[in-house]
Parts: structure tokens; sequence; C-alpha cells
């Protein structure tokens, strides 16, 4: 009986601390929500209840309007789509390199990939800077692609290795027997095992470019260039108290795309793991 | 013969046959540099040399670093940021904000993932929630935590009224602008942390938990005594990475306090920006950098020394 009851205390306790770590990780983002719907007046008069009292969606023409969103939205679109090919293309033949011969370089590359992850971006970005200058690639959307391949590389690569290797070389041997050359090999037979895995990697470099930040602020001075988290920024410092629902707004606009492919990724790589449970 | 035994299976067909061995090995290794070129190309030239260039930069005296000749200055950087004060105080905002950040993160997300692995109702909803802020960009995070924190129209200084305390300003009071900021330090870093800690406990044997649980171990002391220690490398891992990114954030501050008020949230990341891109002194942003390098470099250290240990046991 007092079992029962400490049980049933226990249960009760731990619903109130779910209940507790859902407020705290889910209110933020329903006061965005929020807020990017409430009218200049209701904020400018400090109402701060949960719920608009008259919807309007102002915030978001505003937004698009004074935020520079159309053109920011399509720079970003722009650098994060061509990453996330340029990525793809050039991890995929590396990943297969390290992960099917043996090699100095894996292990050189293991360690590059560590490395880079601890780095402190501000060190690099220096130098990178003088770099670039050096090659015009500076306040220019070619320059920010180049960086964002480099530097969700390493990650990819890590990734992609894996996904390889979890592939049976037999198949590999069998179709080298019957003559296939190893372009062929890896067009015909490696790649489409390997979708899983392609659209896991890609999906990362996509968000990672749509969300970056750093980079983007050194590099790009032109307001027609800026990428979304820039205008973002800039509109915080710019507009500052007056244009709170507009902020909401614009932040929430920018939001989506990787809310979208972050969803996607999820799906793909429970599925995943999922068919790799049935199989073993 | 074992061994000869042993090392058949690594052995590709191609490679097998003795006579051919040192030819196919050699194209081989021809081919893996020709896949590797593309990858290897942009990041020795955009990455590995900038890095390289970096650790030369802090000693030398570069300033705005253009065109000018370089020389050779030794530890003079060093002791310039020696003397300089907010270098310090920056310097110790950021061991306090790592470390607590760091702390705060392993203690909820710890609590968060044992929930988790519970079979609660709406289990699903706190797993999704955990994982937005990651997804998010963290120049979001910051917007979506300054309306929070606004004293305007933000709710915490909308309870603070109700209650009778007038309008609160966390971000811009000298005492709050750190705690507050280390909240949303917490709260965007989550994610990662709490799914490391659930793979891990998923991962657990339950039988150990079992035989404890009938000899009449509380909760509290299973936890401690069998739940801890079967984690240990879950959680040297997760917290190492997350101090070195703690060390290493930018986004978040620059757009939630930009290192205010009086420089009470100074990162030294941000610190560094500002000397580089605000006042052209690049010597002293990769001294500033070389520093943390070291503090990263030594956890790293630490962290693998640990590994190691576990290994033995």
């Amino acid at each position: 009986m007092s079992i029962g009851r400490t049980r049933t205390r226990t249960r009760v306790g731990q619903y109130v601390a779910l209940a507790a770590y859902v407020v705290f990780l889910g209110f933020p983002l329903v006061w965005l929500v929020s807020t990017a719907f409430k009218s200049t007046q209701e904020i400018a008069l400090g109402a701060t209840g949960l719920i608009p009292s008259s919807p309007t969606l102002d915030n978001f023409s505003a937004a698009i309007e004074k935020a520079n969103m159309i053109e920011a939205g399509r720079n970003s679109l722009v650098v994060a789509l061509a990453t996330t090919v340029l990525t793809v293309a050039v991890t995929l033949p590396a990943a297969y390199g390290l992960a099917r011969f043996k090699t100095i370089l894996r292990p050189i590359t293991m360690g590059w990939v560590l490395i880079s992850q601890v780095f402190p971006t501000i060190l690099v970005i220096i130098p990178l800077f003088l770099i670039l200058k050096q090659f015009q690639l500076i306040d220019a959307l070619p320059g920010l692609i180049i960086v964002y391949v480099v530097f969700t590389l390493p990650f990819c690569l890590w990734m992609l290795i894996g996904f390889v290797a979890a592939i049976p070389v037999d198949l590999e041997e069998a179709a080298a027997m019957d003559g296939a050359g190893r372009f062929r090999i890896l067009i015909s037979i490696v790649m489409p095992l390997l979708r899983p895995g392609l659209v896991a990697t890609a999906l990362f470099a996509f968000i990672s470019a749509w969300n970056e930040f750093l980079f983007a602020l050194v590099l790009i001075q032109t307001p027609s260039k800026v990428t979304l988290p820039l205008t973002l920024s800039r509109f915080v410092g710019a507009e500052g108290q007056v244009q709170i629902g507009a902020l909401a707004a614009a932040s929430l606009l920018a939001t989506i795309p990787s809310l979208l492919f972050f969803a996607l990724i999820q799906r793909r790589l429970t599925s995943g793991l999922l068919t790799g449970a049935v199989k073993g | 013969m074992t061994e000869a035994h042993i090392g058949v299976p690594r052995v590709k067909p191609e490679d097998a046959p003795p006579p051919q061995r040192s030819r196919p090995r050699r194209t081989a290794g021809l081919d893996v540099w020709l896949l590797l070129l593309p990858a290897l190309v942009p990041v020795a030239l955009f990455s590995m040399y900038p890095l390289l260039q970096g650790i030369y930069r802090r000693c030398t005296g570069a300033q705005a670093g253009l065109n000018q000749v370089t020389h050779f200055t030794g530890l003079e950087n060093y002791q310039d940021l020696l003397k300089n004060d907010l270098f310090w105080n920056s310097f110790k905002i950021g061991l306090i904000w790592a470390f607590s950040v760091t702390f705060l993160q392993f203690v909820a997300g710890m609590g968060l993932a044992l929930l988790l692995n519970q079979d609660l109702k709406l289990r699903w909803l706190a797993r999704t929630l955990s994982l937005v802020p990651w997804a998010m960009p963290p120049v979001v995070v910051a917007i979506l935590w300054r309306l929070v924190y606004d004293p305007n129209s933000g709710p915490v200084s909308g309870v603070s009224q109700a209650l009778g305390f007038g309008q609160l300003n966390l971000l811009g009071n000298f005492e709050t602008a750190l705690p507050a900021v280390i909240v949303v330090g917490v709260w965007a870093g989550m994610p990662q942390t709490t799914i490391a800690l659930l793979a891990g406990l998923q991962s657990m044997d339950d039988t150990l938990h079992e035989a404890a649980a009938v000899d009449g171990a509380g909760a509290w002391r299973r936890f401690l005594h069998i739940t801890l220690p079967d984690l240990r490398p879950v959680i040297i891992a997760i917290t190492s990475l997350n101090f070195i990114w703690n060390v290493n954030t930018f986004d978040l501050i620059y757009v939630l306090t930009n290192g205010g008020p009086g420089g009470r949230t100074m990162l030294p990341m941000l610190f560094a920006y500002n000397e580089a891109f605000r006042y052209g002194h690049f010597g002293v942003a990769a001294a500033m950098g070389n520093v943390m390098v070291v503090l990263i470099v030594g956890l790293l250290l630490f962290y693998l020394r640990s590994r190691l240990k576990g290994v033995d046991k």
C-alpha cells in the first residue's frame, strides 16, 4: 500500500518536472509567435498577455518591407543551396575514398575533423579575411559559399564516412568482377545505397549555411548582399523598441526553412535507424 | 600462419595475389588522392593555411595586417595583454559563462534525459521542444530572448510589474545581465546535451538496476552508484564539447547584449571580434584567440586522458 503511494507520488513529481521543462523550452517559442501577431499599439502599451487582443498580419508586411527580407532571403537561399550542392559533391568521393582504402590520410582527416570542431573561428577568420581579399572574394556571395563549404565539410565528411562504411563491400567487388570501373561503381552501386546518408549530409550543410552568422558578419558589407541572420541582427540594432512586432515576424519567417529541414532530417534519421534495426 | 590468416579478410581481392601486390596498391593510393583532391584543396587553402597564419600572426605586431612588413615580436603581444584590464575582465567573464552554462546544461539535460527515459505521457512534446533550439539560427534565439526579457512588453517584466516590483530590465542591469544571458545559453544548448545523455541512458543494461532495486536500493542511490558511473564516458564527452562550444560563443551575445551593459557580458570571442574588426588590433585579437586555444587544448587533453583511463578500467 505504502509502496503504491510513494510510486504515485514519484509519478506526480515526474509530471510536474516534465511540465516545468515543457514551459521552459516552449514558452519563449510561443511568445515569439504571439508577439509576431500583436499590433504595434498593443506592444507599445506594454500589454503582456499571451494571446494577441486583435491578431494582425501587419508585422509580417512591415518585416518584409523594412528588414530587407526578400533580398536577404534570396541571398540566404542561394548561399545555402550552393553550399549544399558543393559540399555533397566534394564530400562524396572523399568519404568513399577514406572509408574504402587504408591510407595515411584517414587518421589525418579524423584529426582535422576534431580540430575544426573545437577551434575558435575568430582565430581563423582574420587570416582568412586577408586571403579572400587577395582573391577578391570579400563582400561577395561566392566567397561566403566557399567558406561555408570548407567549414561544413569536416563534419559532413565524418558523417558520410560512417554511412559508406555501413554498405557491404561485397556488392562493389561483384560489380568490379563484372568489369565495372571505379567511377561506374560509385555512381550506380554506392550512390543509390547511400541516399539516406546523402540526404542527412545535405540537410546538415543547408541548415549550417542558413543559420551561420559570424562569417557573414565579417565578410559581407553591401546591404544588397546580406543574408537573413545578418539582416535580422541589423534590424535589432536599427529599429530597437519601435519595431518589436516586425522583428518577431521576421525572426519567425527566417526560422521556418531550417525548422522544416530539421523535421525532414529527423524523420530520415529515425527511418534509417528503424530499417537498420529490422535488417539487423 | 595465424598472422597470415588474420590478414586475409582485410586485403581486397585485387590486392590478394602476391606477385601483383605492389602495383595495385600504388594505383589505389593514387585513386584515394584523386577522390580526396576536391575536398583537400579548398580545405588546405581556406582553412588550414589561415589557421597556421593565425598562429604565426600572434607573434607579429600586425595591425590591420595589410601589406605591412611584419616583424617578429615574440611574446610582446602577450605582455600587452597581461596589462590589459579589459582583456582580463573579458577572460574572467568568459570563464564564469562557460563554467556555469556547461554545468547547468549538464544538470538540466540530465534531468530531462532521465524523464524522457521514463514511460510518461506527453514525452513526445518535451522531446520535440527540446530539439527546436538546435534548428533555430542563433541570431533568432537571441532575438527571441530579447523579446522575453524586454522591459516594456516582455513577460518577465510583466510578471514583475504585476507583483508590484516595477519594470525589470534584466539585460540592461549590471547585476542581472550575465545570469540572464546564461539562462539563454542553457536554453540554446539543451538539445545536444539531452540527446547525448538520453542515448547513453537507453544503451544501458537494465539488469544491474533491477538487481539493485531488488536489494532495496532507492532511486537516488541507484542513480549515484549505477547510472552515473555507467554514463561516465558520455558525460565527459558531452560536457567537454559543451565547454568548448560555450567558450567559443559569439552570435548569441552579439545580438543579445553586444557585451553590455558596461562590458558585463563581454565574452572573449566578442572581445576579440571588437579588437580586430572595430579597432583594427588584429594582433591582440589573435593573441586572445591563442589564449583560448591553450585553454581548449588543455581541456581536450584532460578529456582524452580520462577517456583512456576509462578504457583501462
